[in-house]
């Protein structure tokens, strides 16, 4: 594994090595080099199995992290690559290329989140949501209480918690 | 596809099947009114669970698919967000409903690593047990499942009636019988009852005598061997093109087993084999399926036979209503019934969680991958291809 990062320090511009375990680690690339990384992965290394793709959005720094998680299936070991996108214009390399699921990623996150992957296939197509007029919900930003407050027709619950009352008020609301 | 073999040697008439173009997927001119657009699902016998099937046919062949859901989407990586770690659990087993135990374990594993905690022996143990009588319980549905599909119900209602056996015992260990909520963060919940060994026994013995009778009803049945073999192949180089896991791709000859490969729990310390097979076609899945169910209950004999009979089942943690975990992520994985079933979790210091993903088997199962298999398949094939993909729509959509 140690061999692997210091040949990909050596390529590439990577920083915040994490070791999760002996057989995991995080690493942070740049943009530009991430999906020339992944593909040095996938054809030198021998990383032919693309775990996830996922993003957490680091809204209090107006960013959006990429976590790319490749498993090498032979000396098993895995890599989760980290790639930062600017929020306010979340736009990042497709990797569709490379592994033919990549494009699901890639396709929910664009609803999701509302990242751009150019020339991915199907992107604009609704995967989960369908009629999605509002911001993308998983953001950090999208307030799911205040949605559904607005959007779905407020139902008056009982005034009371106790059955026996509330079924005496029902059937006989004239007996006191 | 114009010059199709099949194994039986019969060549169907192609004139009048539409070229392919350079990713060998037909060309479709919907306009023409030679192609007819046929939706299955999503209330459809022949779907697993709330998805639903968009396919273009040529006569009854498939020249094209898409997968189509969010008939179940609940958001609960959303919802999750926005609660405690601890109750968080209650909504993340809902994630895969038929096997919530995979969930428990790696939402459980993922706080345990973040917030470094040691779970005790006992518990490991105990969390080994429940992983396997969930995937018993899974594979008792699924194997014979495959039949049904073809209308040869009987063994999946034998199936059910012995699934039924394993939730009583899930029943008396956890008071649940689909949702457990058995393993929380920092252990278990309960010790095994008294009895428990030997009425699971019982229920193991009759588990071996089915297998021993599927085989017959089954996989010796001429019908079901003529609609399996040979049908639904996945290709070799498609295993790391689609990311394909657990028997899906040990039926295509990868030994991979997350149990073998990357151990947890206790499973570096029982002794099983992987098995795999060569032909990659329905029917080779669901020989691996049904070795997976011996499999299985040999485990769950090793596993009652090892366990220490004393000791801790919870790690001492903080109290959970104020848990704030430490700033980090990971991603745990193990192995369901499916394959890898994996949770990439995120925390910023505080009491709740600041991203959860869950990686299910089925997320490129059912999406890529079948849109991949059911081009050129037979329209009565679509939901035996499906079944034997061993889809769960829940786990795309969360």
């Amino acid at each position: 594994m140690q061999k692997i990062i210091d040949k990909l320090n050596t390529i590439f511009e990577i920083s915040d090595i994490i070791e999760d375990s002996s057989n995991f680690s995080f690493l942070t690339c740049k943009k530009e080099q991430a999906i020339s990384m992944i593909t040095h992965l996938r054809d030198i290394e021998g990383f032919s199995h693309f775990v996830i793709l996922s993003v957490v959005d680091w809204i209090e720094d107006e960013k959006f992290q990429l976590t790319y998680i490749l498993n090498n299936p032979d000396k098993k070991i895995d890599i989760a690559i980290r790639v930062f996108i600017d929020r306010n214009n979340p736009i990042m390399d497709s990797a569709h290329h490379l592994w033919q699921h990549v494009a699901t990623y890639q396709r929910e996150l664009k609803e999701m989140f509302g990242i751009e992957f150019p020339n991915s296939p199907r992107l604009n197509e609704s995967f989960i949501l369908e009629g999605w007029d509002n911001i993308p919900p998983m953001r950090r930003d999208f307030d799911t209480n205040k949605y559904s407050e607005e959007t779905f027709f407020p139902r008056e619950g009982r005034t009371t918690n106790d059955p026996s009352e509330y079924m005496k008020n029902k059937l006989y609301p004239d007996e006191k | 596809m114009k010059n199709n073999k099949n194994i039986f040697g019969w060549q169907a008439d192609r004139s009048k099947y539409p070229d392919l173009d350079d990713n060998g997927k037909p060309i479709v001119d919907l306009t023409s009114h030679k192609y007819t657009k046929v939706w299955q699902g999503p209330n459809h016998p022949g779907i697993t669970g709330n998805m639903s099937l968009e396919l273009t046919l040529s006569g009854d062949e498939i020249v094209d698919a898409k997968t189509h859901v969010g008939y179940l989407h609940r958001g609960f990586e959303k919802l999750i967000e926005r609660r405690i770690y601890f109750k968080g659990l209650a909504t993340c087993i809902r994630m895969c409903v038929p096997e919530s135990d995979s969930n428990e374990y790696v939402y459980s594993a993922s706080i345990e690593k973040l917030a470094k905690i040691e779970v005790p022996e006992l518990a490991l143990w105990m969390r080994t047990l429940s992983l396997e009588m969930s995937r018993l319980q899974m594979l008792l549905r699924t194997v014979p499942g495959q039949a049904s599909t073809l209308s040869l119900g009987l063994g999946g209602q034998w199936g059910m009636y012995l699934r039924d056996l394993i939730l009583d015992r899930f029943e008396e260990l956890t008071g649940g019988r689909i949702y457990h909520m058995f393993i929380v963060p920092g252990g278990v919940r309960g010790y095994l009852p008294d009895g428990f060994k030997e009425r699971m026994e019982e229920n193991l013995k009759l588990i071996e005598e089915f297998v021993l009778k599927i085989e017959d009803l089954i996989f010796n049945n001429a019908i079901f061997k003529k609609r399996t073999v040979g049908v639904g192949v996945i290709e070799k180089s498609w295993v790391s093109e689609y990311g394909i896991v657990g028997p899906n791709a040990r039926g295509a000859g990868f030994k991979r087993d997350v149990r073998k490969d990357y151990p947890y729990l206790k499973y570096n310390e029982l002794d099983f084999d992987v098995t795999i097979g060569h032909d990659s076609d329905i029917y080779t899945r669901n020989q691996i399926r049904k070795q997976d169910l011996i499999t299985t209950v040999d485990l769950i004999r090793q596993i009652m036979a090892k366990m220490p009979n004393k000791g801790d089942i919870r790690a001492v943690t903080p109290n959970v209503l104020h848990w704030e975990i430490e700033k980090g992520e990971t991603y745990q994985r193990s192995e369901s019934s499916r394959g890898e079933y994996g949770l990439y979790m995120v925390s910023d210091g505080t009491k709740y969680p600041r991203r959860i993903n869950l990686r299910g088997p089925s997320y490129t199962h059912a999406v890529s991958l079948l849109e991949r298999m059911l081009l050129n398949a037979n329209i009565a094939d679509v939901h035996n291809i499906m079944v034997s993909l061993q889809t769960c729509p829940p786990e795309i959509e969360r």
